[in-house]
């Protein structure tokens, strides 16, 4: 599946010094966000974490419809990639894609969804969703490496 | 004991926790994210991970402690301890937790009780044998050493 497109940012960047991409990470457990925060540090991204899906809703600015016509929160704009877990009590990480493919701010900026368990069920739910990729936790360097290679101009 | 001794020591100490299998290759890779700008990486994760571990099994003793068990929240929580031991790469605690889970699918008390002294006993291991690393670690330092990095091909 080729690389989605990355939404455009809403600042000017000149190419000599280009911006490093900001990922959202999501998950519940405290041990795989502090992990996945390094691993993306160490790839030369901006991170923010987020302990559940509702917690990245309220960074992006997608919890009601009012503020994302008013783009009062402009953070969705600010993000480049979404990784997210699949198994989160409250809102799952799909339920969490879903909500981002249907925002008009959102639904261009791509999204990984990672889980500890190999059900292709899962897997296909995901990608039909419009999930990037779909990978299998733990997650190493050279997976993350391989996401945010092309992220980075 | 010298430096060069004490780093000789570090690493067989940590390829027998391989051998053992009380590591496996995900501790490694953990590892290689520690450098100088970010000098305490490892430590921070397990610290992370023996605060949520002892939290989890204190959850799960209590949940089996009932006069009804709630067989799918005793799941959720070894589900979660799965998911962070194998994060670290504390390969004998998942493989605990996989056999724990299995239990409570059959919804097994006996088989579930017996399954957690088993974690609880694999996880006092693992937090003996990485607190004596990191010990061994902070001599060589304290000793004006660095330490080595581990490598293996597995």
């Amino acid at each position: 599946m080729d690389a989605c497109g990355v939404a455009s940012s809403s600042s000017s960047s000149s190419s000599s010094n280009p911006k490093p991409p900001h990922v959202l990470a999501v998950d519940d457990s405290i041990v795989d966000r502090k992990i996945v925060e390094n691993l993306l540090k160490n790839s030369a991204c901006k991170v923010t974490t987020a302990e559940n899906g509702m917690r990245a809703l309220e960074f992006l600015g997608l919890v009601d419809e009012q503020e994302q016509q008013n783009n009062l929160n402009s953070n969705g704009t600010k993000v480049n990639l979404v990784i997210t877990d699949y198994c989160m009590p409250g809102m799952t990480g799909y339920e969490l894609l879903k909500k981002i493919k249907e925002s008009s701010v959102m639904k261009e900026v791509p999204v990984v969804v990672v889980s500890s368990e190999n059900i292709p069920t899962r897997i296909n739910e995901c990608l039909e969703e419009g999930a990037q990729m779909f990978m299998l936790k733990p997650l190493k360097p050279s997976d993350v490496k391989k996401l945010t290679g092309h992220l980075i101009n | 004991m010298e430096v060069g001794q004490m780093q000789r020591r570090l690493l067989e100490y940590t390829k027998s926790l391989f051998m053992e299998g009380v590591l496996d290759n995900q501790f490694l890779q953990l590892q290689q994210l520690q450098d100088e700008s970010n000098p305490d990486f490892v430590a921070e994760v397990v610290s992370l991970f023996f605060a949520d571990s002892e939290r989890l099994l204190n959850d799960l003793t209590r949940a089996l402690d009932q006069p009804t068990i709630d067989f799918k929240m005793v799941d959720s929580h070894v589900h979660q301890l799965k998911g962070s031991s194998s994060s670290i790469g504390a390969e004998r605690i998942k493989n605990a937790c996989v056999a724990f889970r299995n239990f409570c699918e059959e919804q097994n008390i006996e088989g579930c009780m017996s399954c957690l002294q088993q974690v609880k006993q694999e996880y006092c291991l693992v937090k003996n044998k990485l607190e004596t690393l990191f010990r061994m670690e902070q001599q060589i330092v304290a000793a004006g050493g660095s330490i080595p990095m581990m490598e293996l091909s597995f």
